[in-house]
């Protein structure tokens, strides 16, 4: 007799019928199981939320007034006939792995994940499982990352050369995740580091939890370069084109991310500088991220898909691809988070 | 090639000219002479000669990287570049050399008196000792066009600056048939007398598209107008005892055109003209489609010779008896083509281009009206008084062409771009209505914003109806406005009809595709136009 599979599709998102919850639903639902707090995983309209203990906060920040439980990373937690714990997932601070057991039978849901570790987010951890589900962003072999102090190096180089040339250097991030682990890599005696609103706001929830990050500027509409000779400011992509932005002052702009491994997209960005940085695992941490969990059927989801379960295929997993309505990091997304 | 790839890097990073031209001047003082000459060739659209087909490239970078060819074959597209996508594939090299560009090209040239197997050996061991970039680079080199956002007017001026030479006196240097295997960098950049070869021709002379109203140029006494030919742009050089022909993309195209060989026959040594290769009915140019037919042919049949013979409709006299005339107004310039053409027999395949005589921006505006049943594109603008420049000015020369022929059709087809626009879906086959049937009749890659672009990916991933590898069919929804220099009846388009530089020029948001143009309407404008 076929069992019934411990995760299915529905209309709403990811649903496990065992324990009657949903996780990181995309409609509205009774109770959602939240991996990280990026817009295409955590949406406003659940009536209860569950997530894991650090990633509260800025949850709450971002979807308001909502009921929110929360659970430490590797605590289980019986739900119906399922039980269910969570682990870190290194992608931003608070994220998580979702574990999800029905009759000794083991499902883990990925949420985006890395597997660098990057001094700020919780550490990645491989969670042993029979299917795992996973994200595939980065899912070819063009995408490798370069060791986070290699990019480190190369952009306190930039900042540097910024100054020298008289520049503010402005560098995109998305707000949550992307913005700090940045601001983790910067040499702060180069200069004062400038926050734009939405990244100040997120960083000073994160600060506040305990998270280890330094002091910013925030920006306010009357900042000018002049008034800090040799700053840099982390803005999110939104802004770096903006009428703000090119009133600010001369500036040098650059962007982080993982698709700045491509020199199409490096151009159509039009930034002066591409950093490849990404909190989404390369082709190599997809491998081995996999390899790591012993699962024997892998789902995947956003991401090259198709080519990825293939790949999968042909290296003897079970693998298939799982329609979600997760986005990951678009090429051309101006902030999805 | 750490060198090269720095200089690369530097210039990849920027889209300021200024800073452009710093790195490479910058390059053009310390590098090695013969990386320096290589560069210049490289930058001014000359490269080695392909040795190693495409096909082969992608196989052995495959197998190197330990992929099956299918998965190679998944990453080009999302890449948009061959040669990068080689470059990201490969694993990291085993071993950190650094050889010149001079040495890459070296090997290059002596792989092609190799056997498939050696090649093969030559290029994965090239491979294993580059960085990304360099591989990306070395790849290019391979592969061919070397498109790095330096014009050669921008790298002329690097080198100007480097050298502290004349900037124009160089860019007359680098015209011609050189390259790096022929020349030297002394020879090329620095000798009293670069052996003055007899081939080269002078730097052409650009317009921009005249941006503004004719009035406001000024008085119409201090202007002379012509018809715009939809041609080759060419110089027909005659030095030395022979003749030369140079189509304005610097290609030599003597051999394409025998018929030119007679005007040695009628015009003196040591001449220089520039004009319209076009192909000549007897009384006026014949459309670009008959000239298509010789162009892509190195030796010309004679019957393609007799049915679809070409002349040179001259605009100008840049050199007689063997003197530089550039630099005398175009008054004086024509004058001088005028003499020099004037007794010469109407069988002779050079003639002038008529001037248009005209005493008022009002009057010429409505012989512009009329340059469509003149066989024209429309109307050049020159300063009387204006020397002949090299490349691209604004100023003393315009073009004023005609307004495009447009039609409102209905995308069916989308296709995702390369480089820059890899990953966008930027190419699409457009249909026109015929009954209740969509026609495909053309394909258009051009003219909307990037916003634009990125509006209609996200519509195109979401209203896929079917796929052929990389190309979507999509829900008739769409219609744009497509905007088209001319047309003329072609077999082998299922329309029956081609069309010549077709763009949009507009998304018609406001218009349902009910609304489209229709095939009997494109058959209308082919009688009208074609």
């Amino acid at each position: 007799m076929a069992r019934a599979p411990v995760l299915t599709i529905s209309p709403q998102g990811l649903y496990c019928p065992a324990g009657g919850f949903h996780i990181d639903p995309w409609r509205p639902v009774n109770r959602a199981l939240i991996t990280h707090a990026h817009a295409d995983h955590a949406r406003a309209g659940h009536r209860t939320y569950l997530c894991a203990t650090p990633c509260a906060p800025v949850l709450q920040h971002r979807l308001g007034r909502i009921a929110v439980d929360t659970i430490d990373y590797g605590t289980d937690l019986q739900i119906g006939d399922a039980r269910v714990s969570f682990h870190p997932a290194g992608h931003v601070p608070g994220s998580a792995q979702i574990r999800v057991e029905v009759a000794g039978e083991v499902w883990v849901v990925s949420g985006d994940y890395k597997t660098e570790a990057d001094g700020l987010s919780e550490a990645f951890e491989p969670v042993r499982c029979h299917c795992f589900i996973t994200e595939c962003t980065f899912g070819l072999p063009v995408f490798r990352w370069q060791p986070q102090a290699t990019v480190a190096a190369d952009l306190n180089q930039w900042w540097q050369d910024c100054i020298a040339a008289g520049q503010t250097a402005v560098i995109a991030a998305y707000s949550l995740g992307k913005a700090q682990r940045l601001l983790s890599m910067l040499y702060l005696s180069l200069g004062p580091v400038l926050a734009h609103g939405a990244v100040e706001d997120t960083t000073a929830v994160l600060r506040r939890q305990g998270y280890q990050l330094p002091q910013t500027v925030p920006l306010t509409p009357d900042t000018t370069a002049a008034d800090h000779p040799g700053a840099l400011l982390i803005a999110p992509p939104a802004a770096l084109g903006s009428d703000r932005t090119r009133r600010f002052g001369p500036v040098s702009t650059g962007f982080a991310s993982g698709w700045m491994q491509l020199r199409g997209i490096r151009r159509r960005r039009s930034a002066d500088r591409g950093f490849v940085m990404s909190d989404h695992a390369d082709w190599d941490g997809l491998n081995h991220a996999i390899r790591e969990t012993g699962a024997e059927r892998v789902l995947v989801t956003h991401g090259y898909t198709g080519a990825f379960a293939r790949w999968l295929c042909e290296q003897g997993y079970d693998a298939a691809v799982l329609d979600t309505e997760f986005t990951g990091e678009p090429p051309d997304a101006e902030d999805s988070a | 090639m750490k060198r090269f790839a720095a200089l690369f890097t530097a210039l990849d990073q920027t889209t300021g000219t200024n800073a452009k031209v710093a790195a490479l001047s910058a390059y053009f003082c310390d590098a090695p002479p013969e990386d320096r000459l290589w560069t210049v060739a490289l930058f001014s659209g000359r490269r080695p000669r392909r040795t190693i087909t495409t096909t082969r490239l992608r196989e052995w970078a495959a197998g190197a990287a330990g992929f099956p060819h299918w998965l190679f074959e998944e990453c080009y597209p999302i890449v948009g570049d061959l040669a990068e996508t080689i470059a990201l594939i490969l694993p990291p090299p085993a071993r950190d050399t650094d050889r010149g560009l001079a040495h890459w090209t070296g090997t290059l040239r002596a792989a092609s008196g190799l056997d498939e197997a050696a090649r093969k050996a030559l290029v994965l061991a090239a491979w294993d000792e580059m960085d990304p970039t360099q591989r990306f680079l070395f790849n290019k080199l391979l592969t061919g066009g070397f498109r790095v956002g330096v014009s050669q007017k921008l790298m002329t001026r690097a080198l100007a600056k480097a050298t502290d030479r004349d900037e124009a006196e160089l860019a007359h240097r680098l015209m011609g048939d050189w390259t790096p295997d022929s020349t030297s960098w002394h020879r090329l950049i620095e000798a009293d007398d670069p052996g003055a070869s007899v081939s080269r021709p002078y730097p052409f002379c650009l317009a921009h598209a005249l941006d503004g109203a004719a009035e406001d140029l000024g008085p119409p006494t201090g202007w002379r107008a012509e018809w715009k030919w939809d041609g080759i742009r060419g110089q027909l050089i005659l030095r030395g005892g022979g003749h030369f022909v140079w189509s304005r993309g610097e290609e030599l195209m003597t051999d394409r055109f025998p018929e030119l060989a007679r005007t040695r026959d009628f015009l003196p040594d040591g001449t220089v003209i520039d004009g319209e290769i076009v192909v000549w009915d007897g009384t006026a140019p014949m459309p670009f489609s008959a000239l298509q037919k010789r162009i892509g042919r190195k030796t010309v049949p004679k019957k393609l010779l007799a049915a679809a013979p070409v002349i040179v409709l001259a605009y100008d006299l840049l050199e007689q008896g063997g003197a530089d005339l550039r630099d005398q107004p175009l008054a004086a310039r024509r004058a001088a083509l005028e003499t020099l053409l004037a007794p010469l027999p109407p069988d002779c395949p050079v003639r002038p281009s008529p001037m248009i005589p005209f005493d008022s921006w009002t009057t010429l505006s409505d012989t512009r009206d009329t340059a469509r049943s003149e066989k024209a594109e429309g109307l050049m603008l020159k300063r009387a008084d204006s020397p002949y420049r090299a490349g691209r000015r604004k100023g003393d020369w315009w073009k004023w062409k005609l307004d495009p022929l447009t039609v409102d059709a209905v995308m069916i087809y989308a296709q995702p771009g390369h480089g820059r626009r890899a990953n966008l879906f930027t190419d699409f086959t457009f249909a026109v209505l015929s009954g209740n049937e969509l026609v495909p009749f053309t394909k258009a890659f051009s003219g909307l914003t990037d916003d634009e672009f990125r509006d209609i990916t996200a519509w195109v991933r979401k209203n896929t109806l079917q796929r052929f590898g990389p190309v979507r069919q999509v829900t008739p929804e769409h219609v744009f406005e497509i905007a088209f220099e001319g047309l003329h009846a072609s077999p082998r388009h299922k329309s029956g009809i081609a069309l010549r530089f077709p763009r949009m020029t507009r998304w018609r948001r406001d218009k349902p595709v009910q609304e489209a143009n229709t095939l009997a309407d494109l058959q209308e404008m082919l009688k009208a136009f074609g």
